[in-house]
């Protein structure tokens, strides 16, 4: 049993979400997706012991070795992946029920729980798989899900943001299989371990630099990497909350992973880096993501635009982080990661309580919140403290880290930049304080209460992880460590 | 057993929130008890005392006791103490928990022992003083509090980076001597200096205080800037750059306080001059300067809170505080008037008032160490302080012509918190032994020889006498008293009118430039906001999936081309 582990992990909500047709009652469907969601995180904390026990996990299915047949490889940076995906999912399904009550009709809500369990699915796949050509694969599930997903929003706009997801997305997947075709053709092997040992003879081919470019380009997409992020804040800011929760809280990281492991394990370190001016190019573009996002985010009027920019931002932090190109940098980057993970669910979760209340989420209707809705707001401008990286959130260790890791490579102006970003930060997040504590509410809104308990209690338990793991480091720090020194193939 | 582990904002952090919760009586009696409980137990705590943890790679120290940081702690209480009685009659929750928190953040400042606990401490000051301002609730206060919040912000970030930079320098964050070497020593000092109220950058102070309530200009002008000597005495004892920017410190500000009508605004001004003496002594760095800077620390934070609360006592009462609107309070508020004039002898220095034992200290240590231009220079501070703290403020506020308003003495708790503040100006400088047994050097120093009392009452009463005359020969000219008198001791009475020009022409130049400057940065600002409003809507505007489609384009191209031709 535990040995099927890898494959269960994946195989656990890919079976679930059929299932789910069969319970027929939208709230009997809640408990058992939150009871497939809860499994696989514990699946991914048994998996993750036993990598840091005893090192990379590989499942061969069928029994089938690897180049031939397809195998699943957990390495310590997969399943610090999969804890968080795991985790998070299983934290906002906590609060979708109720969530999703407001927002989509009762006899669509089964179909979200089922459109729900594929992204998850997606995303866990193409973490835990060691072929490329499944990575397309479960991406393809992950996104499909996520057009849908995304099209269930209540706002008929959700309807155009899907579609422009749908097409970006799918150019974006179109070239990734571009590029793992061209590798395929010039190696014949799809198998990841494979590929990395063979594609050094062909690398200084064209075809692989071409490989390279799509792929790279591809992954840009999904990640939304300045000047390719323009899909991203119509689709998280018309999705239904949950929705926008769980895709900030894990899509794009999942996209950072393949980056990850596309330029590390796959194509060598050395290439990678060489092929394109690559940490030149992304610390630019990762730099004037930060400032140009978060300078947009300033200029919403739609919160949850505000802070799909901001996520914007934070990409441009986790590109900044990992193209300093040394463990420190790496460390970061997973780090923030984590971190990021941990605040914008909380925010997006909190927006979810807001919305469930008032059923707007315009910055006009945000005036006297602080007073009508007093733990949600907190919860907001505890997470939006995070943000902006003040002590004692786990912003600040994130913060921390990727400035040492720019100071260490002799980076000062990166530095500096990465700073006065924060600066920014702060002012798109006082924009909503002000709003929601200095000005009177607006007449006729005076029934508006605190939001139920089913939605506070995972806001604040986000909201606390966030602070305790910026207190108590040493879970995220370590791991985030242990993950980016074996990819640099530093033993611990 | 004593809980020694617990540091000192504690109580005051604790206190904040209990009084959240309680009305009336039960709440006054728990804020005055909060400071006195925690004065009980800074006195039983024990010098050396800390307490560390690990954060990160670094070992932390956020709680560290010695004679330094001790002192300073004393007097925060006492400030606390007496500013939380001067406050009693306010009924206004946010100023009351501001206040305690804000004295809370200073007393953790002190007593923080690496630089990121200060850091926090010092970004919680900005935070919760910000509040005494706003609780104005005037539309200038709120745009006054939001540009010294800003300030004040801009000073912890640039001390965070400061702090970064030194933690990659040397490995660690302790909070000791950091000196100027290196990029972090001057982003420290820059940081620790816009708190300071350095030249240049002391506008937050004088734009700021007189503008806060009528008892958070009390806590304002008690912790802030006495927070940033203490890390000054701390971190660059001994710089001699300190020495130029103190003795600037203690001039300029004279010439803006002769002018100035707001008499709160003069007394903010003076702040900035009396904490120029402090910089002056740490920049000397002898043992003896070090004690009078702090010394004289002690005192300003007695002397000035007792000005602050006077005049905090006639806007109060009279609802102005200009001084052409006020004159011939004394007949309706003799007491205020009397412990008024207690505070202006302190802040003059005058022989068995607390100021003459302090700032006698840091002008000995000048001439000692061969700073004689200095010297003149903080002499001719001391006259300045004299004509605009020691009598323009007596003076205009309480005497001069008669205004006619008939205000009668503040509440029971003003006069009793003043009264306090007012005793011990004079006990310290009756027995400075008491203030000399707490300072970190042992000197052996006596303020009370021939050569001191002798100079300093010379220059007190040839300015007294000068004052006298003239008004008598109806020679004074009535707008800009205070200059005559200053200019008149130092430079014999024949150039007052050209002095009295010099500086309305420098203040007016001032004016002229600042604005000029104002106004083209008001436009540029505007410009910018205009493009950045193209900008922002090109930023956020709906995009058509065509344009998307072609970026993605345009980077393919550019990965392409880069790889391929390489």
């Amino acid at each position: 049993m535990l040995a099927h582990l890898p494959v269960l992990q994946v195989l656990l909500p890919l079976m679930a979400a059929p299932l789910c047709l069969f319970l027929r009652r939208p709230y009997l469907v809640w408990i058992f997706t939150l009871i497939v969601s809860g499994l696989a995180f514990l699946i991914s904390i048994s998996l993750l012991q036993q990598v840091m026990v005893s090192g990379t996990l590989v499942y061969e299915m069928g029994g089938w070795s690897g180049p031939w047949g397809i195998e699943y490889r957990i390495d310590k940076l997969s399943a610090f992946l999969l804890l968080i995906i795991t985790a998070m999912s299983t934290v906002i399904l906590l609060a979708a029920q109720t969530s999703i009550q407001k927002e989509i009709p009762e006899n669509r809500q089964i179909y979200f729980y089922i459109l729900y369990l594929f992204s998850f699915t997606g995303m866990l796949g193409i973490v835990s798989t060691g072929d490329v050509f499944n990575v397309f694969v479960f991406l393809e599930i992950s996104s499909l899900s996520a057009y849908a997903l995304i099209a269930l929003g209540k706002d008929r706009r959700a309807l155009w943001a899907a579609y422009q997801y749908l097409i970006m997305g799918t150019i974006g997947a179109t070239f990734i299989l571009i590029g793992i075709g061209l590798m395929y053709q010039m190696t014949g092997t799809l198998n990841m371990d494979d590929l990395a040992r063979r594609l050094p003879e062909v690398a200084q081919t064209r075809t692989v630099f071409a490989a390279f470019a799509f792929f790279i380009v591809g992954v840009c997409l999904k990640l939304a990497l300045f000047p390719l992020h323009l899909w991203l804040p119509n689709a998280y800011a018309y999705a239904p909350s949950i929705v926008t929760a769980f895709l900030a809280a894990t899509a794009t990281k999942v996209a950072v992973y393949l980056l990850i492991r596309f330029t590390f394990s796959v194509f060598d370190l050395s290439f990678s880096f060489t092929a394109l001016p690559l940490q030149t190019l992304f610390v630019i573009l990762g730099l004037i993501g930060i400032f140009v996002a978060s300078t947009a985010a300033i200029y919403q009027k739609n919160v949850k635009h505000l802070f799909a920019y901001s996520s914007i931002a934070q990409v441009g932090y986790m590109i900044v982080g990992y193209s300093i190109g040394t463990t420190m940098g790496l460390m970061a980057t997973l780090l923030h990661l984590f971190n990021h993970a941990l605040m914008k669910s909380a925010l997006f979760l909190a927006l979810g309580a807001v919305m469930y209340r008032i059923g707007s989420v315009q910055l006009s209707s945000f005036h006297g919140l602080g007073r009508q809705m007093p733990f949600t707001m907190a919860a907001i401008v505890a997470g939006g403290l995070s943000l902006i990286g003040v002590p004692l959130t786990v912003g600040f260790v994130s913060k921390w880290y990727l400035v040492l890791a720019a100071i260490e490579n002799g980076w000062w102006p990166v530095a500096v930049l990465i700073l006065l970003g924060s600066l920014l930060a702060i002012i798109y997040v006082w924009r909503i304080v002000e709003v929601a504590y200095f000005k009177e509410p607006v007449a006729g809104t005076d029934g508006v209460r605190e939001a139920p308990m089913a939605l506070l209690m995972p806001v604040w338990l986000l909201v606390g992880a966030n602070i305790y793991f910026g207190v108590d480091t040493r879970f995220s720090v370590d791991m985030a460590q242990a993950a980016a020194r074996s990819l640099f193939g530093v033993s611990p | 057993m004593w809980m020694f582990e617990i540091p000192p904002f504690v109580p005051f952090f604790i206190g904040a929130v209990v009084i959240l919760f309680t009305r009336g009586i039960l709440r006054s009696a728990i804020m005055i008890a909060i400071p006195v409980v925690g004065a009980i137990h800074l006195w039983m705590v024990p010098d050396g005392l800390s307490f560390q943890l690990s954060f990160l790679d670094y070992q932390l120290m956020p709680y560290r006791v010695d004679k330094l940081s001790l002192m300073f702690g004393y007097v925060f209480h006492i400030a606390a103490f007496i500013a939380i009685v001067y406050s009693l009659h306010i009924r206004d929750t946010m100023q009351q928990v501001a206040a305690m928190l804000y004295a809370g953040s200073a007393l953790g400042a002190v007593f923080a022992g690496d630089l990121l606990t200060l850091f926090v401490f010092w970004e919680l000051l900005a935070f919760t003083s910000v509040f005494l301002i706003w609780a104005r609730r005037t539309e200038r206060s709120y745009a006054a509090g939001m540009r010294y919040l800003i300030i004040q912000v801009l000073s912890g970030v640039i001390l965070l980076a400061g702090a970064l930079f030194y933690g990659a320098e040397n490995g660690s964050l302790e909070f000791g001597k950091i000196g100027l070497e290196g990029m972090a020593g001057w982003l420290i000092f820059i940081a620790f200096g816009i708190k300071c109220a350095f030249p240049i950058l002391h506008n937050w102070l004088t734009d700021a205080y007189p503008e806060a309530t009528v008892t958070g200009t009390v806590f304002l002008s008690a912790f802030t800037t006495k927070v940033a000597v203490y890390a000054l005495a701390r971190g660059y004892p001994g710089t001699e750059l300190l020495v130029y920017i103190g003795a600037a410190m203690t001039c300029f500000p004279i010439f803006f306080a002769v002018i100035e009508n707001d008499l709160r605004r003069v007394l903010a001004y003076s702040l900035i001059n009396q904490v120029g003496f402090m910089v002056v002594g740490i920049g000397i760095g002898t043992a003896l300067a070090i004690n009078g800077a702090i010394a004289h620390a002690f005192n300003d934070v007695i002397f000035k809170g007792l000005l602050f609360m006077s005049m905090g006592a006639v806007l109060h009462m009279t609802g102005r505080i200009n001084g052409s609107d006020l004159g011939g309070l004394y007949k309706t508020m003799p007491k205020t008037t009397v412990l008024c004039i207690v505070g202006a002898a302190s802040i003059s220095a005058f022989p068995l008032f607390s100021g003459f034992v302090s700032k006698s200290m840091v002008m000995s240590a000048a001439l000692e160490n061969g700073f004689d231009w200095i010297w003149l220079m903080l002499l001719f501070a001391s006259a300045g302080v004299f004509h605009h703290a020691g009598i323009k403020i007596p003076y205009f506020a309480f005497f001069a012509h008669d205004s006619g308003i008939r205000a009668s003495d503040p509440p029971a708790n003003m006069l009793i918190a003043m009264l306090i503040a007012a005793c011990l100006c004079i006990g310290i400088g009756v027995y400075p032994s008491v203030l000399y047994a707490l300072l970190p050097y042992d000197t052996g120093y006596n303020p009370y020889d021939a050569t001191h009392v002798l100079a300093q009452t010379q220059l007190l009463f040839f300015s007294a006498l000068a004052f006298v005359w003239l008004n008598l020969k109806g020679m004074y000219p009535p707008e800009l008293r205070s200059v005559v008198l200053d200019a008149d001791w130092l430079y014999r009475r024949m150039f007052p009118t050209v002095f009295q020009n010099l500086f309305s022409v420098i203040h007016k130049a001032d004016n002229g430039l600042r604005r000029a400057f104002l106004v083209r940065l008001e436009k540029r600002l505007d410009n910018l906001a205009v493009r950045h409003e193209r900008l922002s809507g090109l930023l956020s505007r709906n995009h058509p999936v065509g344009s998307m489609v072609m970026w993605v384009a345009v980077i393919l191209a550019t990965y392409l081309f880069l790889s391929f031709f390489r």
